[in-house]
């Protein structure tokens, strides 16, 4: 079973725009939510995170912040070269 | 026993990814290191000025940048943080956050970050409520009173965005007058959301979880101007301070002569971390190569010595 991978970001974050793409790229599925234009998003992911900056991804419940991409790595098993 | 090479180029910016791509193709020992690879120009919303590409992002460039790279299967260490260079004995040692390395040559091409307030609650509450990029998190301050903290373009920038999302936005200037484009100022001055508080210094940031509001100080009084974000736009500095025994300017900046030598023999440098007349995002390309070029034939010069 795919995990369930929800990407809080804005449009204009550099690492929003990077770590979608590695998803992409690495294809997985995710839920995108732009927590600039829908607020009950925004809401969500700071009271999930208790902070104010993006992206947050959401894996299955496990928050990571920032575009980590080991960490992303490790919770979804993508392998990477480094 | 620490890891050694012929070169380490430090940082992942533009002018680290051209010099490793020289050094690639001269198939040198070497390896790259950097916090994160694009380094500054990922901030850049609009490159107009890189040759070959009259309008391009700074993410699509820098993803560009990263292809390119990647075809030389370069060995690339993101998210590692070097906090020292020093040579002793001949030998250059690095460290970082997460190991020690050794070398023959190194290339300093760290950039330059956003400058820091330095008053208590800035690390705090940084993620919290303090951003340092208006364009990326301000939609997250939507309707909410924010501050901006800076004189300078970059500042009005930001209120200027912040103008048009935010509830009242306060631009909070150190100097007697803003020193930003005329006709920025005079945007911000005429809305009536925004209020300029010149001759005003920010002296703490304050809140709970969030941040609540920030400390203001004037010629005769301390009061408390209440916000929920606060923009930090007061420029930029070199990322150099690791660099032990490297002559620097006043500014941080490393002293780089056409060459992009350092005064420390094999210890060379690129890009906007240096003295260079302009920081650029295709200059600094050019400086990588051209301080790439510079430690091949060190390094050669060094072999014929033996």
């Amino acid at each position: 079973m795919p995990k369930n991978v929800i990407v809080y970001g804005l449009s204009n974050c550099p690492y929003c725009i990077m770590v979608k793409k590695f998803l992409e790229d690495n294809k997985i599925v995710f839920e995108n939510k732009n927590v600039g234009e829908d607020k009950s998003a925004a809401r969500e992911m700071i009271e999930k995170t208790r902070q104010k900056s993006v992206p947050v991804i959401d894996i299955e419940g496990k928050i990571i912040i920032g575009f980590d991409k080991e960490g992303i790595s490790k919770e979804l098993g993508i392998e990477t070269n480094n | 026993m620490n890891k050694s090479y012929e070169l380490i180029i430090i940082g992942l910016g533009p002018a680290g990814i051209t010099a490793s791509i020289y050094a690639a193709r001269k198939k040198m020992n070497f390896l790259a290191l950097g916090k994160s690879l694009g380094g500054q120009a990922l901030w850049s919303s609009e490159v107009q000025n890189y040759t070959g590409f009259q309008f391009i992002s700074g993410v699509e460039l820098m993803e560009k940048f990263k292809e390119h790279m990647e075809k030389f299967n370069i060995k690339v260490n993101e998210n590692e943080e070097v906090a020292l260079v020093k040579k002793e004995n001949e030998i250059i040692k690095v460290k970082t956050d997460k190991a020690e390395y050794e070398s023959k040559t190194v290339i300093i091409s760290s950039g330059k970050m956003p400058r820091a307030l330095n008053i208590p609650g800035e690390n705090e509450f940084k993620n919290k409520g303090v951003a340092y990029c208006a364009t990326c998190d301000g939609p997250l301050f939507a309707d909410m009173d924010v501050a901006v903290i800076g004189g300078g373009n970059s500042a009005l920038d930001a209120v200027l965005g912040m103008m048009k999302i935010a509830g009242k936005v306060y631009l909070i200037n150190r100097k007697a007058v803003l020193y930003a484009d005329a006709v920025m100022v005079e945007k911000a001055a005429t809305s009536e959301k925004v209020a300029i508080l010149n001759d005003t210094e920010v002296v703490e940031i304050y809140g709970d979880d969030f941040v609540k509001g920030v400390k203001i100080k004037t010629k005769n009084a301390v009061k408390e101007l209440s916000v929920e974000g606060i923009f930090v736009e007061i420029g930029s500095v070199p990322s150099s301070s690791f660099a032990e025994g490297v002559e620097k300017n006043e500014k941080g900046e490393i002293m780089v002569n056409c060459l992009c030598e350092t005064n420390i023999q094999g210890v060379f440098a690129a890009g906007d971390v240096t003295n260079v007349a302009a920081k650029q995002i295709i200059i600094a390309c050019g400086e990588g190569a051209k301080a790439s070029v510079g430690a091949f034939s060190y390094l050669n010069a060094q072999k014929e010595l033996i």
